[in-house]
């Protein structure tokens, strides 16, 4: 029988620092709650706004990858591995932070914000070498069926990261409904909704809402508005 | 009022000391910081510490060895992984941690 943990958009962390409004889907920063620390390897999913002309100063990571996904405007990175890049909606970059990195994410844009979700799964491999990747997809590729935008896989579609990790996107019409099977038995998915209204495992969820769910191979989602979702399958033990 | 005593081992000096700072931000924690193995049994032995927060390229053989080591000598001692990630994930490790 299927388990599930319905995350209100609403019970979300919320911190605002004037140039970075950030919603948290799991403790972050000074939001702290011992119910909320994962779901699985997914450790961090945080729902960002980045006002004109601001960003993330120089910081650190390790061990862990990062995944952002921009879902409107430009975002610079740059790292100590000299990656200089930007991202923007549609894109998808993923970082292996391994023995360590540094890097600043800014909006270099004078008059736009930039919203964009930042994702951390635990690796299943400590100490890897550092490493950067950016990928354009095609937006079409998700209208009414689930596009894969990451795996563990170089070779396979999207980009990769070292956990036995899949994300989805799907943008789908009203009233379409389809069926996602769990890539690995073990894993859990933890839907996020972007926009409109999803029905999934009889949950209806609405915008920024999320629904874990695992012990289960294949679960249905129905749009019962337009929707755009992300799906997070990540281990539930890793 | 007593700090809460926190060894932070990482083998990157930059990342290290970034790290440092951001638990001393917390005016309850006070974090040392080292490099090597030597230096963090010997900080360890100096001093009790609350918890140890592991860092990234520390080789699974040294974890092994240090995890031995500080809870041969305190078993209260709590160690875990951080992250790095500014103040952000660090932050919510220790209150985990520390209970």
């Amino acid at each position: 029988m299927a388990q599930t943990i319905l995350h209100k958009a609403e019970t979300r962390g919320h911190a605002n620092h004037g140039w970075l409004s950030s919603y948290q889907s799991f403790s972050f920063a000074s939001y702290y709650n011992p119910d909320r620390m994962q779901f699985g390897a997914l450790r961090v999913l945080n729902d960002d706004t980045v006002d004109a002309g601001q960003g993330f100063g120089k910081h650190p990571h390790d061990n862990m990858e990062i995944i952002s996904i921009p879902l409107e405007g430009d975002l610079e990175h740059k790292d100590s591995m000299n990656n200089v890049a930007v991202i923007k909606n549609g894109d998808i970059q993923a970082m292996s932070a391994g023995t360590g990195i540094y890097h600043s994410e800014y909006n270099n844009d004078r008059d736009s914000q930039v919203k964009f979700l930042q994702i951390w799964i635990y690796p299943n491999k400590k100490n890897v070498e550092p490493r950067y990747d950016q990928l354009s997809l095609n937006l079409e590729d998700r209208h009414n069926k689930l596009q894969q935008v990451l795996s563990p896989n170089a070779d396979d579609a999207g980009v990769w990261i070292h956990q036995d990790a899949w994300f989805h996107l799907g943008k789908f019409d009203k009233g379409i409904e389809t069926a996602y099977t769990i890539k690995k038995q073990g894993n859990g998915v933890y839907a996020f909704i972007l926009s409109g209204q999803v029905e999934i495992n009889e949950q209806v969820l609405n915008t920024r809402d999320a629904l874990g769910i695992w012990d289960t191979d294949q679960f249905k989602i129905t749009t019962v508005t337009d929707a755009e979702f992300l799906l997070i399958d990540v281990p539930m033990k890793y | 009022m007593n700090q809460i005593q926190i060894l932070v081992i990482g083998r990157h000096p930059e990342i290290l000391q970034t790290v440092v700072r951001l638990v001393n931000n917390n005016p309850d924690w006070n974090a040392t910081g080292c490099i090597t193995d030597e230096e963090a049994i010997n900080a360890f032995n100096k001093q009790p510490f609350a918890l140890v927060l592991l860092g990234g390229g520390i080789e699974k053989e040294s974890e092994d060895e240090l995890c031995a080591h500080f809870k041969a000598a305190n078993s209260g001692t709590k160690i875990v992984q951080h992250y790095g990630g500014g103040s952000g994930l660090l932050s919510a490790e220790i209150f985990a941690a520390l209970g």
